[in-house]
């Protein structure tokens, strides 16, 4: 891509000069040089590891459904990068790069994808199940709108151990169709839970347009409940990140549950097995899309506008990540598969002294 | 005959009983436009319209109960679930409402339904994504289950469903829908199996697996390599569990006197459990050996490709227990 990010001018760009410049100059002015560049280079490394992953599971090395968040960088990025380290994050099965922003190291993410001993949840999970306890990394759940109730147990639990974190939940626009995500969605507001429901809002569950199962649009969809309700541009780092830095510090301070809609886009198929499109939406929209609303270069053309940022600089830093993804994925290829005798093992986290947990006879 | 794949037979299965009656309609995630997440409603929105194949919102609870409350009204929903996973978030509905409903209003309602998707693992989709439920939905009196392994069965086991006035779960299985068969020519009449009828897929004298679903060609695979061992294995496919015919599973044990359980979900109160059940009290005088039971091991489906492989019934485990039942281990 950095090839093709040396071409000329977006049309985001354009409409920034026309119109916005000092407005983007001024939302700008808010970070140093360093984190907006730190900025880029994050969203570029996501990129670069889903593009990674996209190859191994092409050539057999990931298996199952492999989810990418290609375009949805600025999501991730913006409204997890801003957490503290102690402040929960729980998400659905394409959650690749959100385990990124929690601070979960890229080598064993991707060997988590390639099902080894050295992935984040053992081999046991794999794409959909990428777990971290300790950075507080809560799922990885592939039931849809499932994670939506945890999520309140995570805030039920800040809020019971008088903690000020707060838990940030990720789900997709076609989840707020299920039933827990509106029980849930009652239950953190009459215990005001200290919960951000973020709707990754990218127009489609799979095959299916949002307006075609929903008869209002999804930033309604939490009204009716008290929690008070946000949308904001999911393509657009500055914001996201602005966003939730002063959306948590809320929440922590008592504002109770948070109802986001975070609009963006998927630019690749629903999952690796599935077209980019097709009967759904077309060829066209997704190409716009990506021309207009890539949240890696509406960032990089900020930057170039600024002169916060050279192309020589851009390549040098994508170098960089790519050097880190490859990394990755030796670390993956290199990590074993998971002994035999692990299949056993973690289906309870204590064998009983007496009586018999597995009753498959194999041990006979 | 022509020779079709199970994913092709469920859709014209689909497509005749849709065609031939009005009351029939099929809702479920992504089969209408989509055309179907697997493609088993491929062409059918074109052809009946948006009246009778419906794409719904993920709400599995939600249109599952919708679908009851439409039987009982007298009309035939066919439910899809995407996978029988996701299914759980309907169980209630199933199982409180469908598969009660006929005895506690005393016999005035009834519901004609079915529910129907695939069941069971496929590759390395890890925990949540490779359950096998048929136990789940047999345990529970009021609703029927029928699981088919080959093409031929899988049309003629639908239209039986899709006909019959009691809820019927459907189970099929996503590495069935590739899977090539027989199945009569539409233009030589309606085809229709009746349920609980039970088919052995292959003759035998020394030992019986009797198995179900897509266990059905790993059973096969198995009799294949035993006979090269000069061992006879007989394979009764089940193919409906509930209504089970108890028949056939008793004549073929009378045969053999030796009897392994084939099934791909987990042993506790497995399927298995009750078939071992059923051969001791009733045909205990004829067994040779203790029936022996292969199952997937009883833990969660796990997604590293080589624990995933440990986990699954295999052949080789199919031939251990034959040998087993037939004192050659
Ligand atoms: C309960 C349940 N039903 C169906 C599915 C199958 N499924 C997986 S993802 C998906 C679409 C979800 O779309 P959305 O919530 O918008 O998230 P996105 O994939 O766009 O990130 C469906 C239907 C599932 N995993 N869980
Ligand atoms: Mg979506």
């Amino acid at each position: 891509m950095a090839e093709a990010m040396a071409e000329t001018k977006t049309k985001a760009q354009e409409g920034a000069q026309r119109n916005g410049t000092d407005v983007t100059a001024e939302r700008m002015e808010r970070f140093s040089k360093d984190e907006l560049r730190g900025f880029l280079r994050d969203m570029l490394l996501f990129r670069r590891f889903e593009e990674k992953a996209e190859e191994a599971y092409a050539i057999g090395k990931i298996g199952g459904f492999c989810h990418l968040h290609i375009g949805q960088e600025a999501v991730a990025l913006g409204l997890i990068g801003p957490l503290r380290e102690d402040d929960y994050v729980i998400s659905a099965y394409r959650e690749h790069t959100q385990a990124l922003a929690k601070g979960l190291e890229a080598g064993p993410v991707m060997a988590e994808l390639y099902g080894r001993d050295g992935g984040v949840s053992r081999g046991k999970g794999g794409s959909m199940h990428l777990f971290d306890a300790e950075r507080r990394f809560m799922g990885g759940h592939g039931i849809v709108g499932g994670q939506t109730a945890l999520a309140a147990g995570l805030g039920w639990s800040i809020r019971y151990r008088e903690g000020d974190q707060v838990c940030v939940c990720f789900l997709g626009d076609a989840a707020v169709n299920q039933g827990a995500f509106h029980e849930s969605m009652n239950m953190a507001a009459i215990w005001k839970l200290p919960v951000i429901f973020v709707v990754e809002n990218n127009a489609y569950g799979m095959g299916t347009a949002f307006e075609r199962v929903s008869a209002v649009p999804v930033v309604e969809r939490g009204e009716g409940y008290g929690i008070p309700t946000h949308a904001i541009n999911g393509q657009d780092i500055l914001e996201t990140w602005s966003f939730m830095e002063e959306l948590a510090e809320e929440v922590r301070s008592g504002a109770g549950p948070q109802y986001v809609d975070a609009r963006t886009y998927r630019f690749k198929g629903h999952s690796m097995s599935d077209p980019v499109s097709g009967t759904y939406r077309s060829k066209e929209e997704v190409s716009e899309k990506k021309e207009r609303e890539d949240p890696i270069t509406v960032l990089r053309d900020h930057l170039f506008e600024a002169d916060l940022l050279s192309q020589e600089e851009l390549e040098e830093m994508d170098a960089e990540v790519r050097a880190v993804v490859d990394e990755a994925a030796e670390f993956a290829d290199d990590s074993p598969f998971p002994a035999d005798e692990e299949l056993y093992t973690h289906v309870y986290s204590e064998l009983n002294e007496h009586g018999r947990l597995f009753l498959d006879g194999r041990d006979r | 005959m022509p020779e079709i794949t199970y994913r092709e037979a469920l859709n014209q299965a689909l497509a005749e009983e849709l065609e031939r009656d009005d009351s029939v309609f099929l809702m479920g995630e992504e089969v209408a436009e989509y055309d179907g997440a697997y493609k088993v409603s491929k062409g059918l929105l074109e052809r009946f319209g948006d009246r009778r194949v419906v794409d719904t919102p993920i709400s599995e609870l939600g249109f599952a109960g919708l679908g009851v409350g439409a039987a009982m009204t007298g009309l035939r929903p066919v439910i899809e679930f995407m996978t029988f996973n996701f299914s759980i978030l309907a169980l209630d509905q199933v199982i409180n409402s469908a598969a009660k409903m006929y005895y506690m209003t005393g016999g005035q309602i009834s519901c004609p339904m079915v529910f129907r998707g695939p069941s069971g693992a496929a590759l390395q989709l890890s925990a949540q994504h490779s359950q096998a439920a048929e136990t789940w939905y047999v345990h529970s009196p009021g609703i029927k289950l029928v699981t088919p392994g080959t093409p031929a069965d899988a049309k003629g086991l639908l239209k039986a469903s899709i006909r019959d006035n009691d809820p019927v779960a459907f189970m099929e299985g996503e590495l069935l829908y590739n899977v090539k068969g027989e199945v009569p020519d539409p233009e030589d009449g309606d085809f229709v199996i009746p349920l609980g009828k039970a088919e052995v897929k292959r003759e035998g004298s020394d030992v019986s697996i009797i198995t179900h679903g897509k266990m059905v060609h790993l059973a096969l695979q198995a009799a294949g390599k035993l006979e090269k061992d000069g061992v006879s294995a007989e394979v009764v496919d089940l193919r409906t569990l509930r209504p089970l015919d108890v028949e056939a599973i008793l004549k073929s044990v009378h045969k053999t006197n030796r009897a392994v359980y084939l099934e791909e979900g987990w042993p506790y109160v497995g399927i298995g459990s009750q078939i071992v059940a059923l051969i001791q009290d009733e045909a205990f005088d004829y067994l040779d050996a203790p029936v022996v039971r292969v199952t997937q091991a009883d833990v969660p489906m796990p997604y590293a490709k080589n624990l995933e492989k440990l986990a699954k019934p295999d052949v080789n485990r199919v031939v251990a227990a034959c040998d087993r039942v037939l004192y050659r281990d």
